[in-house]
């Protein structure tokens, strides 16, 4: 496919949805009505998100696949000349895996809604918002201008807040002031920093950065330093990293099915691609300097989040199931921070390995975990246990057996999509880069080692205690402190809701992410073969 | 002969146009108050509009920015009245305000039965003031324009004649405001004690280089008492107590204009004194002013957040405070260019800044005023579910707040907070760029608060209808999910098959002057979030 083609695919890309978004507000052309204004503006969302879909895979086909590391449908236009901001977009082996990630997961989660809306107010601002957030997303995966990542990255949250606290659950007022603060709070410090990085070199391009072509080629220590404190702590919100991540379960736990989705399986990764893009190449020696802090709060983020969920899982624990796996989220971002932070290649393959990984299978599981909810109104463990609970492989054996196969992709098994990100991340923090503490890392690894056990045995319960139900009250019985929670279980027996299987919109949704997360288990060369070269190509400082 | 005959000086009509046609239309509108009939009052109103609109247009020929006048006959180059870029841009900006302030007024003016003429001529008499400020180039016009532009405010703060409000509004903004001119007026007679001179170049040539050094106190002194009248008008802190009471008690439109106009003339004339009268002691002014900032954003978003939504004319006070804290984002570059080496070159920021300032936050004041119709006390939760009542003008609002917070798709606040950032960390002010981004993420809890109630339909009793309706289908959530919160007829009317939306309620008919200044405002951040360059080229430039 030839250059024009291309740019003009990922400049399609980036404003179709936002065209879409003004377009969901205005009232449906006649002949475009559909049943109800309702159902006109959902296929109008899904319309727009396929068209999304199709010209992000006809990118990542027309993409030289021969030639990874080269930017590839570069656009450049100056915009704003008095700030030097350039509207620079293009793609290479480390951007196009997302931008195909998002523009599916978008598109499932519109398909999903237009089947089933999260109860809430009109549909029109739903799709609108939605398709604001794809723009947001996709921009900040295409866009090379510190500035125009920033307000990409800025672009997400607005809908994002309107998606919870208008269409999530309960405490959704809360959770979504919640994640909008620390976001904010985070990105502010952010802007400092790549302000700090584009006056300092005299250039916001980013390619230009991390070939330290710009007027002043090499950023002075100290402010590689103050830059990636200030832009790694934006980032590190995002990603979450522990200890800044208590936004995320709240948020996570409030949100729409579709919200969750969509905040696990992408905007996460706008934190690690960040720390990828823009701290890994263009300030290497801070990032340096803060490798081993960043690996230590992984590690410990890891642990944290495998601990947190354990807690939860346990029987009287009322966990929400939710909850659990926005924990989850916390260990699994934990270990591509990990990867990120040995600043080898391995690692950084393997976190942008895990991130994708991540993205399909935590978007499958929150799918789920949603239609959960719909099904029994809960997503209490504790509730969903037990005889009177789910038994998913009795009453709806198809669930059940996604379920089980979502939570096994999770924990790692090899074959699925999870394992080679984690791997190559513990991999790569078994030697780190030249002039890391090998001792440090190495002990990052155990922890990170223990963690995948964590994470095996709580996703092993959730399973046990979600799909195989019946058996526990007999359990019950020796622990006579769970009473209470044994009557209400026997309570509810007999009213026991009839469990309606996948219904066909669902194999739709949801049967893209486990094919894909079994091929990625299967076949990791085809993404690795995209990122390693970019990879190297960042680590070498652009040569 | 030649000597009597030079002392007149020349005066290029063109370049002193745009506040010599504000000043003759205020007095043919004055004067044509007493042959109009009463019911022809409005009329009044369009033909301020049109003075102001013709004052704008004068600007056109100004744009090359190369015009003097009022130049001394013994030396050319020193001038009172210098329309150069930097004038024209910030009379754009004043002219612009004014005359969105004069659509936003033309309800407010029928609706509060204020005297029409007075209103008319004072608003135009204060646009001329302000108007000639960021021209002058002496120290006595600078003074004798701060006064034209203050003296009429006061009056149309107090213009509410029966509301006690008003009077003790007018009251306080004349009594802080005389204290700080009479102080200004003290440090202008030491400077001109010290230097010998009103006009600005020479001050500051021979600042540089005083006569006798014992005089250099006495400047110093002159210095920082005049940069208190200007910060007196930008409502820095400490300065700014008078800004809640006069903007509540004040007419909504004069409210807006005092937070726009008002501002550009206090930063225009600190622009003016700080770097074109004072450039040698940057190392007074500089870090005072930096402080001045500092503190000026803190207080005024600080009390901005302690808003309660509940409280009579929150929404007001809320725009009050916060535009308290917007002046210290103002005063930052004013702050840079006392450390930077291009003084003129980092002002630019707080041009940049003033425009997009000016045009949402008239923007918002205007859906208030559209609001107050309604709901004249004007707290912020009248607002909650602006959007399903009226969407454009909530849609509208959330913009403007979103612009003011600087978050997208407000994308021109985001930007000029940028070039305002890049200023200081320019300059070397990075505790005043952390203090400014503390201080970003507090204006943006209590932005984003208010866009929130916009857009809340579902008040605390409909949260239980809402869960209730979790497991309607799509259809019915569409129209339900908004109208179930309005009462039963509005209900009803939403789920009605063939209602497109809750556009089609029916509700008072928005008068046209209002509409149209929403839209000017809108359409203006619109067009400037696509095209940032607009006004922030004038961040690049060298304005003075």
């Amino acid at each position: 496919m030839n250059h024009t083609a291309m740019q003009l695919l990922l400049a399609a890309v980036v404003v179709l949805p936002l065209l879409g978004a003004v377009a969901a507000l205005l009232p449906a052309p006649p002949g475009l009505k559909g049943r109800d204004p309702g159902q006109a503006v959902l296929r109008h969302g899904v319309t727009v998100t396929g068209a999304v879909l199709a010209a992000a895979v006809a990118l990542a086909v027309g993409f030289d696949h021969d030639h990874p590391a080269r930017m590839q449908a570069t656009t450049d236009i100056s915009w704003i000349q008095a700030l030097g901001i350039r509207i620079h977009l293009g793609i290479d082996g480390i951007s196009l895996p997302l931008l195909v990630l998002t523009a599916l997961l978008t598109f499932l989660c519109a398909l999903y809604s237009y089947f089933h809306l999260p109860a809430g107010p009109s549909p029109k601002a739903f799709v609108a918002l939605l398709l604001v957030l794809e723009a947001g997303t996709l921009a900040t995966f295409a866009v090379l201008d510190l500035v125009l990542f920033f307000l990409a990255f800025e672009m997400v949250l607005v809908p994002m807040y309107f998606l919870i606290a208008r269409w999530g659950g309960a405490q959704r007022t809360y959770a979504a002031w919640k994640f909008i603060l620390y976001t904010l709070l985070g990105s502010v410090v952010m802007l400092l920093g790549l302000l700090l990085v584009g006056l300092k070199s005299g250039t916001f391009d980013m390619v230009a950065l991390a070939t330290d072509n710009g007027p002043n080629s090499q950023l002075s220590h100290t402010v590689q330093l103050l830059a990636v404190l200030a832009i790694g702590i934006g980032l590190a919100v995002k990603a979450p990293m522990w200890p800044l991540h208590s936004w995320l379960p709240d948020a996570h736990t409030a949100a729409p099915t579709v919200g969750s989705v969509l905040l696990a399986g992408v905007l996460l990764k706008m934190g690690t691609y960040g720390f990828v893009r823009i701290a890994l190449p263009i300030a290497p020696d801070g990032m340096h300097t803060f490798a081993p802090y960043l690996a230590a709060f992984a590690a410990v983020g890891i642990v944290y989040g495998s601990l947190a969920c354990l807690a939860l899982a346990r029987r009287g624990a009322k966990g929400d199931l939710k909850r659990l796996i926005a924990y989850s989220s916390v260990g699994h971002m934990g270990f591509v921070l990990l990867g990120i932070a040995t600043m080898t290649p391995t690692g950084v393959n393997g976190a942008l390995f895990a991130n994708i990984a991540h993205g399909l299978i935590t978007g499958l599981l929150f799918f789920l975990v949603g239609a959960l909810k719909d099904r029994y109104g809960t997503t209490d463990l504790d509730r969903l246990a037990g005889r009177a609970g789910a038994a998913l492989y009795g009453r709806a054996p198809r669930f059940g057996g996604l379920l089980a196969f979502g939570a096994i992709a999770s924990l790692g098994l090899p074959g699925l999509a999870g394992f080679w990100g984690e791997m190559l991340a513990m991999f790569g923090a078994f030697e780190p880069a030249a002039g890391l503490s090998r001792p440090a890392f190495l002990t990052f690894m155990a922890l990170a080692g223990l963690g995948t056990l964590l994470t095996a045995a709580y996703l092993l319960i959730v399973v046990r205690r979600v799909c195989m139900g019946g058996k526990e009250p007999a359990e019950d019985g020796g622990a006579g402190a769970l009473g209470t929670a044994g009557s209400e279980e026997s309570g509810a027996t007999r009213t026991a809701p009839v469990i309606p299987d996948l219904a066909r919109y669902e194999y739709a949704a949801w049967s893209p992410l486990a094919v894909l997360t079994v091929l990625a288990g299967l076949w990791p060369a085809a993404l690795l073969g995209l990122t390693d070269p970019a990879v190297q190509q960042l680590l070498g400082g652009g040569k | 002969m030649s000597s009597v005959t030079s002392l007149v000086q020349s005066v290029d009509w063109v370049a002193v146009a745009p506040p010599t046609i504000t000043a003759v239309v205020a007095l043919a509108v004055l004067v044509a108050d007493l042959f109009v009939p009463r019911h022809r009052k409005p009329l009044l109103g369009w033909c301020a509009i049109g003075g102001l609109a013709l004052a704008a247009l004068s600007l056109l020929p100004l744009v090359a920015g190369d015009r003097r006048t009022f130049c001394l006959t013994t030396d050319p180059g020193v001038c009172s009245y210098a329309a150069d870029h930097f004038a024209v841009v910030v009379q754009f900006l004043v002219l612009a305000g004014a005359l969105l302030t004069a659509l936003l007024s033309v309800t407010a003016v029928e609706d509060h039965r204020l005297p029409a003429g007075e209103f008319w001529f004072l608003l135009l008499s204060s646009a001329a003031g302000a108007a000639l400020l960021p021209a002058s180039r002496d120290l006595a016009t600078l003074v004798i324009a701060l006064e034209v532009a203050s003296l009429p405010a006061f009056a149309l703060v107090g213009l509410r004649r029966a509301d006690r409000l008003s009077s003790e509004a007018a009251l306080k903004f004349f009594l802080s405001s005389v204290a700080a001119t009479a102080v200004m007026l003290l440090g202008v007679s030491f400077v001109y004690a010290a230097t010998g001179s009103l006009h600005l170049s020479r001050v500051a040539t021979t600042l540089t280089d005083l006569p006798d050094p014992q005089l250099a106190t006495l400047a110093t002194a002159g210095v920082a008492l005049t940069l208190v009248g200007f910060a007196f008008k930008t409502a820095a802190v400490p300065f700014h107590f008078w800004v809640p009471d006069t903007y509540v008690g004040a007419p909504l439109p004069i409210a807006a204009y005092l937070s726009v106009i008002g501002k550009a003339v206090g930063f225009s004339g600190l622009i003016l004194v700080t770097v074109e009268g004072f450039p040698s002691y940057a190392d007074v002014w500089g870090p005072a002013v930096a402080v001045l900032a500092a503190l000026t954003m803190t207080v005024g978003n600080v009390a901005a957040l302690r808003q309660a939504p509940e409280r009579a004319h929150s929404a007001v006070r809320l725009l009050a405070w916060s535009s308290v804290g917007q002046a210290g984002y103002l005063l930052v570059p004013i702050a840079a260019a006392g450390y930077a080496d291009d003084a003129a070159h980092a002002i630019g920021a707080t041009v940049a800044y003033a425009l997009m300032y000016a045009a949402v936050n008239l923007g918002a004041f205007g859906v208030a005023a559209l609001v107050a119709r309604t709901s004249p006390a004007n707290r912020i939760s009248d607002y909650r579910g602006l959007v399903t009542r009226r969407p454009l003008a909530a849609l509208a609002l959330g913009f403007f707040l979103l612009c003011l917070a600087g978050l997208p798709p407000g994308i021109i606040g985001l930007f000029a907070k940028v070039t305002v950032f890049s200023a200081a960390v320019d300059a070397g002010l990075a505790w005043l760029a952390v203090v400014m981004a503390v201080n970003v993420v507090i204006a943006l809890y209590y932005y984003l608060q208010w866009t929130a109630v916009l857009f809340r339909t579902a008040g605390e009793t409909a949260e239980g209808e809402v869960a209730a309706e979790r497991r309607v289908k799509v259809g019915a959530a569409a129209g339900a999910g908004t109208g179930a919160v309005d009462d039963g007829a509005e209900g009803a009317r939403a789920q009605a098959p063939g209602a497109a939306g809750p556009a089609d309620l029916p509700k008072a008919k928005v008068p046209a002057p209002l509409a149209a200044a929403i839209a000017l405002a809108a359409v203006l951040g619109i067009v400037l979030s696509g095209a940032p360059q607009l006004v922030l080229r004038f961040a690049s430039g060298a304005l003075l």
